[in-house]
């Protein structure tokens, strides 16, 4: 080894645990904030078998509402709504932070920027529920 | 000419960033009432033949068919960064790449098909 490689100071890479997210609530409301895709994904291929079961006819539309009532999967469900409402909480409240500043170049505060993305929120949601319900 | 390698990041995160906005908006509702409020019997389940009729009107069908390939796209890039930031599996990537998308592509495929045409 030549000598002025004795002294040579290693490159410093710090370990990171496997758990990291597990160290501070901001890291571990990340963590759960990103796993809500998993739920997304989740309810997307729900919405698929649904589609394949009212397009297979009655029996196999009462075979999925069967499946629907499933213990297991109605607490899976509630998981999956608790996820998404994480998400679209965090989403409406992140992103007129970053695109609202960049056009008015003074900060806004967050309830009054992201009060649009809520109020559409709310209606879509009304819109979409009398839809299903049957009542449109 | 530039030879730059031109990057195909701003797709997926356009992908990304619309389906995120469709996944807040109409997919709590869509879980509310399917996954618990009907099974629950909290709210009177419309059956068969209303879910049905709705299933035939191309509206629904063309919110469905947008619906679900943004929603799709969106998870794939999410789970694919989930995976790779929050479980350090950064070597894993093209792997994670390749079954995140193609989990995706093969979703918005089935739902089209199963959308394009209902009697």
């Amino acid at each position: 080894m030549p000598q002025y490689m004795t002294f040579q100071p290693k490159p410093y890479r710090p370990r990171m645990s496997a758990y990291w997210y597990l160290d501070q609530w901001h890291y571990l409301r990340y963590a759960l904030r990103e796993s809500s895709s998993f739920f997304v994904a989740y309810f997307c291929v729900i919405t698929l078998i649904q589609i394949a079961a009212l397009k297979a006819g009655p029996t196999h539309y009462a075979h999925f509402q069967a499946l629907m009532r499933c213990p297991v999967v109605i607490v899976v469900n509630a998981f999956a709504l608790i996820f998404i409402l994480l998400h679209a909480v965090t989403w409406f409240l992140l992103v007129p932070r970053v695109a609202l500043r960049q056009m008015l170049n003074k900060p806004t505060p967050d309830l009054i920027a992201s009060a649009p993305n809520f109020m559409v929120w709310f209606g879509a949601t009304v819109i979409v529920a009398l839809f299903i319900l049957g009542v449109f | 000419m530039s030879s730059a390698k031109r990057s195909n990041e701003p797709i997926v995160w356009f992908l990304f960033g619309v389906g995120g906005f469709f996944a807040a908006y109409f997919l709590p509702i869509h879980i509310a009432l399917y996954g618990l409020a009907f099974p629950l019997g909290l709210a009177a389940d419309p059956g068969y033949d209303k879910t049905y009729a709705l299933l035939q009107n191309p509206l629904t069908r063309i919110y469905l068919a947008v619906l679900l390939t943004f929603c799709f796209f969106h998870a794939a890039h999410r789970i694919r960064l989930t995976l790779s930031d929050i479980l350090n599996m950064r070597h894993l990537n093209t792997i994670l790449a390749f079954v995140c998308y193609g989990g995706a592509i093969a979703g918005t495929v089935c739902a089209l098909w199963m959308l394009a045409v209902v009697h």
